[in-house]
């Protein structure tokens, strides 16, 4: 399977995932969200030697992944490309800052090589938090509360549509790259003289599509609005969720 | 390009949220104006194309490495640069969402480092600079392949600046500079290509679809002129060597970083009746030495030096086109 398969199919897993019947499925997306920016912010927002502080934070990500029943093996698919470029940037810090923040016996451990662990740290907990969101709440929850806070209209909708059409387009793209493919076999890519007329045709194809999707919008009464299935207001356990989890999130940060 | 949170502080990550939400608030503004109702379809439709497009690879030539779409610039050549910028943003959130492509949190740094730049630098600006009132495909193509590089070296330049800002890395302004900008030069030569010869299709193919262009060749839509975009560009220009300029002059670049590394010194001296004459010349014609006023280092010196070098490229660049243009006519005489 190729890279368009591969998403395509990745697409497909998130999307069961979030609609499982556990507890925090089932939960209002509002304070998910919420929960979710919160610890981004408390997390990125360690000073860059506070290791000790930033690991206590990874309590809420277990407690999250117990509770929620999420597949970690998923996660360190998702982690591959974030964690090379938080390692290439990181990379640098223990040739440049060079003083000894420590000592494991005979082992100097300078202020560089916490530095750089911690932005490691840091940058598995973020992507970890994003999926813990997502693997509970699927995209259209997402998009209901981005309209709660008031993000606009237009944008929740093209949001929407885009992870609409996206399966139908990589599908139609890999069609189309394997059809090259057997035709041209033994080459990496797309070679560069038929680039323009090789994505120029999908980009035509996806116009035309447009337009019919505009003509069966319109034929099912579109009127500028797109209507989002409208959730059950939040109750008590969404508030306690929010709450509680603010509360320790705050403290983990203050001590 | 993508920043991940990690990278990113919250005064960084929240003042460029900020930044990105007023520039999509003025889209949105801009965009309701449009055949709205129309749009919208259209704008969810491209944003997954180029969702789908950038996963194919496009193998370049003599390098064995492959490149892909430039995003930002093509949804602004067809659907114009507010709905554009809008298609980007979504595209950036689902890709960070469920690909983790770039953080939650750094979201406001992408936007602006990929959608901003290459919708409005180099899908707006550059596009209406250089395909001017009539488009024809060398036109196109030019566009295409200057807008890609100007908006990766926009956007390049500002993860330096916002991930040094952030105090991430430990690595010096220069050096990551250094590593930053030729990078993406090459890249953004790469994607312009591709982008080029995708929108030269579209133009032999069905021309009515690129943003701006009537049955007739002549521009029809968007308010700003070929002068306008040629002005603005220039205001970008100064506003980048005046401001930005200030945050480079702390730190030594590349080359005197090594220098410094090897020979202990960043500025080597030569002995010699030549060398002295020309440090003598150098001094007279020098208005602002070492980016500075003489014997000030105030910052107007800093910010004057951004922007007098920012003017005598663009009159050196304007004086070569001049003359280019005038050989050009000499010799269809």
């Amino acid at each position: 399977m190729g890279r368009m398969g591969d998403a395509v199919s990745e697409l497909h897993k998130l999307d069961m995932e979030a609609v499982k019947c556990g507890w925090l499925q089932r939960m209002h997306p509002l304070p998910k969200l919420l929960v979710t920016l919160f610890f981004l912010v408390l997390t990125v927002s360690f000073g860059k030697y506070d290791l000790q502080g930033l690991i206590k934070m990874g309590i809420y990500l277990i407690v999250l992944f117990v509770l929620g029943d999420i597949s970690v093996k998923r996660l360190f698919k998702r982690m591959k490309a974030v964690l090379a470029l938080v390692c290439l940037m990181g990379a640098a810090n223990p040739f440049f800052d060079r003083e000894t923040a420590a000592l494991l016996g005979p082992v100097v451990i300078t202020g560089g090589m916490v530095s750089a662990a911690v932005l490691i740290v840091k940058g598995i907990f973020a992507v970890s938090a994003a999926y813990l969101l997502i693997a509970v709440t699927p995209v259209s929850d997402v998009c209901y509360a981005l309209r709660r806070l008031h993000v606009p209209k237009i944008f929740v909708t093209v949001i929407m549509l885009i992870y609409r059409y996206v399966i139908v387009l990589l599908k139609e793209a890999e069609r189309m790259t394997d059809a090259y493919m057997l035709r041209a076999p033994e080459q990496n890519g797309i070679e560069y003289r038929v680039w323009g007329t090789f994505a120029g045709q999908l980009l035509l194809r996806s116009m035309d599509r447009a337009q019919t999707v505009y003509d069966s919008m319109m034929l099912r009464g579109y009127d500028g609005e797109f209507y989002l299935r409208e959730k059950r207001p939040a109750g008590c356990t969404d508030y306690l969720y929010l709450l509680l989890w603010s509360m320790v999130l705050a403290a983990i940060r203050i001590m | 390009m993508h920043m991940a949170d990690a990278l990113v502080s919250p005064a960084v990550a929240g003042t460029m949220c900020a930044v990105s939400a007023a520039a999509a608030a003025y889209s949105v503004k801009e965009i309701k104006a449009e055949d709205l109702d129309k749009k919208v379809p259209v704008m969810g439709v491209m944003g997954a194309f180029v969702f789908a497009a950038q996963m194919i690879n496009f193998t370049i030539p003599g390098t064995g490495s492959s490149g892909h779409l430039c995003g930002g610039m093509l949804l602004s050549a067809v659907m114009g640069p507010f709905a554009g910028f809008l298609t980007m943003i979504a595209v950036l959130v689902i890709q960070c969402l469920l690909f983790a492509d770039g953080g939650l949190l750094a979201l406001g740094c992408n936007v602006w480092n990929m959608a901003f730049y290459g919708c409005f630098v180099g899908g707006f600006l550059v596009w209406k600079a250089v395909t001017g009132k009539k488009m024809t495909k060398k036109r196109i193509a030019a566009a295409s392949i200057i807008g890609c590089m100007v908006s990766l070296q926009f956007g390049a330049f500002s993860v330096t600046i916002e991930t040094l800002l952030s105090g991430i890395t430990e690595l010096p302004f220069a050096v990551f500079f250094g590593m930053m900008q030729p990078i993406h030069l090459a890249i953004g030569l790469a994607e312009g290509l591709i982008t080029a010869s995708v929108l030269v299709f579209i133009y032999e193919a069905r021309p009515e679809i690129l943003y701006g262009f009537a049955q007739d060749g002549e521009k029809d839509r968007g308010r700003m002129s070929r002068k306008g975009a040629v002005l603005s560009l220039g205001l970008l220009a100064l506003i980048i060597g005046g401001i930005v300029s200030l945050f480079a002059s702390g730190y030594p670049d590349g080359l005197e970083w090594s220098m410094e590394k090897v020979a202990g010194t960043a500025e080597l001296t030569a002995s010699g009746t030549i060398y002295r004459m020309a440090e003598k010349l150098q001094g007279i014609t020098a208005v602002l030495p070492d980016y500075a006023f003489k014997s000030s280092d105030s910052a107007a010196g800093t910010s004057l030096s951004g922007i007098a070098g920012g003017v005598a490229v663009l009159t050196v660049c304007l004086f070569i086109c001049l003359l280019i243009k005038k050989v050009r006519r000499r010799e269809e005489k």
